[in-house]
């Protein structure tokens, strides 16, 4: 199979993926509710009393919290949209429609690139509504273009990695439910990092999961670049992380896509 | 699930692999196209080892399974369109193929609404459609007319029939041994993974004492037991 064919149908399938999204507009916009959802609560809910606990002097206000906030809601941003993904891949396999690309003689990374290059598109559409969003609360930056240009690059690494994470969970699952919850991890871990709340006031042990997980070091980095501070160790182990969990989320779903057949209905 | 199966499809005949739920009639299929490997034995179709050479198989064969493998979020002539642009085909073939082929299966009228909105029948009209579009030598079609009314069914039946006339070679699996007599130059039958017999639908019927009228005469005939134990009511039913 030439290259050519390769490029021909991965577009193929790109425009399939970008016509399921223009036609259940509703289901992109369920995928963005959900971080928005968030940032109204904890910004007008708990954001007073969490400000006053940053390590700001005289404590901080619930302008300072949204602003500590903001690059967490991002990537619960990137994790929602990859949720999404992860449902989309198993309508695909358990309709059997995996099991009919597979029996085509086709460029098979088409199938896989079809999914990953759409959900990137989606997660270029939620974040700018999301930058949009948090702007229009009052979120400000001190960055400059060189701070946002590598905050986005980061950002769609992070959902580069991501997609490929629930392409393969959405391959293993059983069924569509299944592919809907297990990423639910994806949204849960930031809470258990440092974006809603700095975690020197955790508890030991606690503290030290939220230090040392990946959402950690991916929210330092962007907090840094859109604020202007220096980045330090955390942008090359954001950048670490990233690269190992698409590399587990690539393998793995090569290998699922060559040996599932969709189940009996 | 198979067990020492040996068979040979002459190109242009239909073959029928006849069988009750679990036979492992799927499974076969499975294997034939590409979705599963088997785990000894050779298998070459179209000419090509399907092990070895599993694209060339790709590219000579069509497969409609046993579930309608469609898009449900597509229209039913964007669903063709897919396949007519994974196969490369041009443009204006394209376009007119797509036509043709929802005239043929008399979906034009809901051609432009989402086949979600559609029946079973429909759907199962346009995943054979779907299948043809790419243009097969040999055509696997695994159980198409289950849960079909008569209609539906007999328009199955003519398709395959002028799929063969231009040559094309089908097999399919069925349960239904009138399916089997209609439309196959030779069946096999399937039980627990063996082939347990093999022949014309003629030879076949004549192993039965008296002559045989169903798929559970034919079995009960070669194996002494019922197609489906669990579904006795259907034996005396007729």
């Amino acid at each position: 199979m030439s290259t050519t064919y390769a490029v021909r149908d991965s577009m193929t399938m790109l425009r399939r993926n970008l016509r399921h999204l223009s036609r259940y507009p509703s289901l992109a916009v369920m995928l963005i509710a959900v971080p928005v959802v968030f940032l109204l609560l904890f910004v007008y809910v708990f954001g007073g009393t969490l400000g006053a606990g940053l390590p700001v002097d005289g404590g901080g206000s619930r302008a300072d919290y949204l602003n500590y906030l903001v690059p967490g809601i991002w990537v619960m941003t990137v994790s929602s949209v990859a949720n999404g993904t992860a449902v989309a891949v198993a309508i695909d396999r358990t309709g059997g429609m995996f099991d009919r690309f597979r029996t085509m003689d086709i460029a098979r990374v088409s199938v896989l690139t079809g999914h990953v290059l759409g959900a990137v598109i989606r997660t270029v559409l939620a974040l700018t509504v999301m930058v949009g969003f948090a702007l229009l609360l009052g979120f400000r930056s001190q960055a400059g273009v060189a701070g946002w240009l590598g905050a986005a690059g980061l950002v769609l690494l992070l959902a580069f990695s991501f997609t490929w994470l629930t392409v393969a969970m959405g391959l293993a699952a059983g069924s569509v439910e299944t592919a809907s919850n297990t990423p639910l991890v994806l949204m849960v871990l930031p809470v258990v990092s440092s974006g809603f709340v700095p975690t020197e006031q955790m508890p030991a042990g606690l503290r030290q999961f939220a230090e040392h997980q990946p959402f950690t070091p991916v929210i330092e980095t962007l907090r840094a670049l859109t604020s202007g501070t220096p980045v330090g160790s955390a942008g090359w182990l954001a950048v670490g992380w990233c690269v190992v969990i698409a590399g587990v989320g690539y393998a793995w779903s090569r290998h699922a896509f060559g040996r599932t057949t969709a189940p009996a209905r | 699930m198979l067990d020492g199966v040996d068979l040979t499809v002459p190109a242009g005949s239909v073959y029928a692999l006849l069988g009750p739920n679990g036979a492992g009639k799927t499974t076969m299929v499975n294997i034939l196209s590409t979705l599963l490997a088997a785990d000894a034995g050779e298998v070459r179709v179209a000419g090509h080892d399907v092990r070895r050479e599993p694209a060339r198989v790709r590219a000579a064969i069509g497969v409609t399974g046993q579930f309608s493998a469609i898009d449900m979020f597509l229209t039913g002539r964007e669903n063709l369109r897919l396949m007519a642009d994974l196969t490369h085909l041009d443009r204006a073939t394209a376009t007119r193929d797509v036509e043709a082929l929802l005239d043929r299966f008399d979906l034009a009228d809901a051609a432009d609404r989402r086949a979600l909105t559609w029946s079973g029948g429909m759907r199962r009209r346009l995943d054979l459609a779907m299948t043809l579009i790419t243009r097969p030598r040999l055509i696997f079609l695994d159980e198409p007319t289950t849960g079909l009314d008569p209609r539906s069914r007999r328009a199955v039946w003519q398709v395959v029939r002028e799929q063969v006339a231009d040559g094309v070679t089908v097999l399919l699996t069925t349960q239904y041994l009138d399916e089997a007599d209609a439309l196959a130059d030779r069946v096999g039958v399937l039980d627990a993974g063996t082939l347990l017999a093999e022949g014309t639908p003629s030879e076949l019927k004549a192993q039965v004492p008296g002559g045989a009228t169903s798929l559970d005469d034919v079995f009960l005939a070669l194996t002494g037991h019922a197609a489906d134990p669990a579904d006795t009511s259907e034996v005396t039913a007729r």
